[in-house]
């Protein structure tokens, strides 16, 4: 009997347990059945074995891009299919090529039918030998400071699009393989050369760029280049200012996407461009887009803002060089022909002499 | 002659990582990457399915294709390879991959990125088989030791296949049919695209 009361009491507790365990069991399970109904009814359960809804769903959701986690990897990774890829390859290898080709190609041939009909534009009146400053030291480092390092970024740059179809033919894998390797660290470190530079011309030169009058007059002549007409201008004709804001527009837009480029995954640039695609009136422009998007795009306004403007930079510098007699003293010694400023500079020319007479004035009539 | 592919059974992985681990040992891959990982979609929700992915040795490679300095060959096997001698870390290929397979060590200023690592289908690199260079640039060589590669090896609910794309599809199909669901041959038809390819 001893025995008994203590077991009696141990009984007691178990099926004061076991009844608490069966109260726990039938709120929860009762949850459960409730929610695998739900789940069964709502037909929202991927898999066969879970629900009434066939697998295609969920693998449909997987080939559009659907994303899951991964333990200790960053978001990108759980996507386990993203197909934007396939468009970028798309786009880069085709159209973008192709197209950038014509664009380079085409300018060069323009180019050379407008030299073989025209020639060279000489200066009419022939060399004074008599010579003022256009260009002081520290405009023409600035300048060269731009153009060389664009230089440096349009060839390596081009290089990538290009070189593989280009020079790995000719020079082979492995010294392919090294010269592009070095064109990519020069292109992220002269990148800031770029940039320092494209600052710079721009703090010297936008008060000479701002559009006036003249250029109307100058445009309506098309500029004297299909003929010998001297429109006047100021330091910079219209032709001049188109250079200086197609270069100042595409060097800021190709200097923020190279830096998306230089730093990746890092900033989101293209989507609130979108937006504001939108904002103006294109409903059609995405603008949800995913991290490996925002890369894709980035690359290949880079690529298509590059190729325009290494088109436009062609033309700049046939016409400063190749195209046109006493040109490129301006940017050489900075000191140009008096007669070349007469004729493409008039009103710039004008006042530079006025100014230098006015400071000889009163020195002389002090003697 | 074979045409090696792999296949993630999502109805049998149980996401234990065991091949991202074996994956990482085998090949001794650096800090920072993972030649394998393994995704679950609705983690912790009704529906939960994990599945492994690395490269998977695409036939219409986009990585090839975009390379800038063509540093990837494909094996007579269907192995998508590279050279890292060649690689100049520009990054196109994880931009091309549908598989998010690229990874970059970092190195040097900015985000600039190291010679592309990815899985080699434990098939090595360029270099001689079995040699020093190429168990440091790419890890073993196992297909050339006639081995298939350790993490479907060490999967413990075989839910990784890998090895000809024929006998994989086989077992697959064996385990679709007995099981009577199941049919989603995860990534075959962005990797495979067409018959027999």
């Amino acid at each position: 009997m001893k025995h008994t009361a203590p077991m009696n009491v141990f009984a007691w507790h178990r099926a004061v347990t076991a009844l608490a365990a069966l109260v726990v069991a039938v709120v929860f399970s009762a949850i459960v059945i409730g929610d695998a109904a739900v789940a069964q009814t709502g037909g929202s359960v991927p898999g066969n074995a879970l629900g009434t809804t066939a697998d295609s769903e969920f693998w449909r959701q997987i080939r559009q891009g659907e994303s899951g986690t991964v333990a200790g990897a960053n978001e990108q990774a759980g996507t386990l299919i993203q197909s934007e890829g396939d468009n970028w390859r798309a786009m880069r290898n085709g159209p973008l090529s192709k197209w950038g080709g014509w664009a380079l190609f085409g300018t060069v041939a323009l180019l050379s039918i407008f030299f073989v009909a025209r020639g060279r534009i000489k200066i009419g009146a022939g060399a004074s030998g008599k010579t003022m400053t256009r260009f002081n030291l520290f405009e023409r480092m600035s300048h060269w400071l731009l153009a060389v390092s664009f230089i440096i970024l349009a060839v390596s740059g081009l290089n990538l699009l290009y070189g593989r179809y280009v020079f790995l033919p000719l020079i082979g894998a492995d010294a392919f393989g090294a010269i592009t390797l070095y064109g990519k660290l020069a292109h992220n470190y002269v990148a800031f050369g770029f940039m320092a530079g494209l600052f710079l011309v721009f703090l010297l030169w936008i008060k000479e760029n701002i559009p006036n009058r003249h250029d109307l007059t100058w445009l309506n002549q098309g500029g004297g280049m299909f003929n010998d007409a001297h429109p006047p201008a100021k330091k910079f004709n219209a032709g001049q200012k188109m250079v200086f804001w197609i270069v100042i527009v595409a060097g800021v837009s190709i200097s923020v996407s190279g830096w998306s480029l230089l730093y990746p995954f890092r900033y989101e640039m293209i989507a609130p461009t979108f937006e504001w695609f939108n904002w103006m009136g294109f409903n059609w422009v995405p603008v949800d887009l995913t991290a490996h998007q925002e890369m894709q795009y980035t690359q290949l306004w880079h690529a298509i803002v590059a190729l325009l403007f290494i088109a436009a930079i062609i033309a700049h510098i046939y016409i400063g060089t190749l195209g046109m007699e006493g040109a490129f003293d301006a940017m050489s010694s900075g000191e140009v022909d008096t007669n070349w400023a007469m004729e493409h500079h008039s009103l710039w020319a004008e006042e530079e002499m006025s100014e230098a007479s006015a400071k000889e004035a009163p020195a002389s009539a002090a003697e | 002659m074979a045409r090696m592919k792999f296949l993630c059974d999502a109805e049998r992985c149980i996401e234990c990582n065991a091949c991202v681990t074996a994956c990482k040992n085998e090949h001794e891959v650096p800090w920072g990457i993972n030649r394998r990982r393994v995704v679950t979609i609705n983690d912790g929700g009704p529906g939960e399915r994990s599945i492994s992915v690395a490269c998977m040795h695409c036939s219409d490679a986009p990585c090839m294709a975009v390379c800038p300095v063509d540093c990837f060959y494909q094996t007579d096997e269907g192995v998508v390879l590279h050279s890292k001698d060649l690689c100049i870390g520009c990054g196109y290929c994880f931009y091309a991959c549908p598989f998010g397979a690229p990874q970059y060590p970092q190195v040097g200023n900015f985000g600039s990125r190291g010679k592309m690592d990815k899985c080699t289908f434990c098939n090595g690199g360029p270099e001689d088989d079995h040699s020093d260079a190429e168990f440091r640039s790419y890890g073993r060589n196992r297909l050339g030791e006639g081995k298939l590669p350790l993490c479907a090896e060490m999967c413990s609910t075989r839910a990784l296949l890998a090895g000809d794309g024929d006998r994989v599809s086989d077992i697959y199909r064996e385990r679709v049919i007995a099981r009577g669901f199941g049919s989603g041959a995860w990534g075959w038809g962005r990797a495979y695209p067409g018959q027999g390819s």
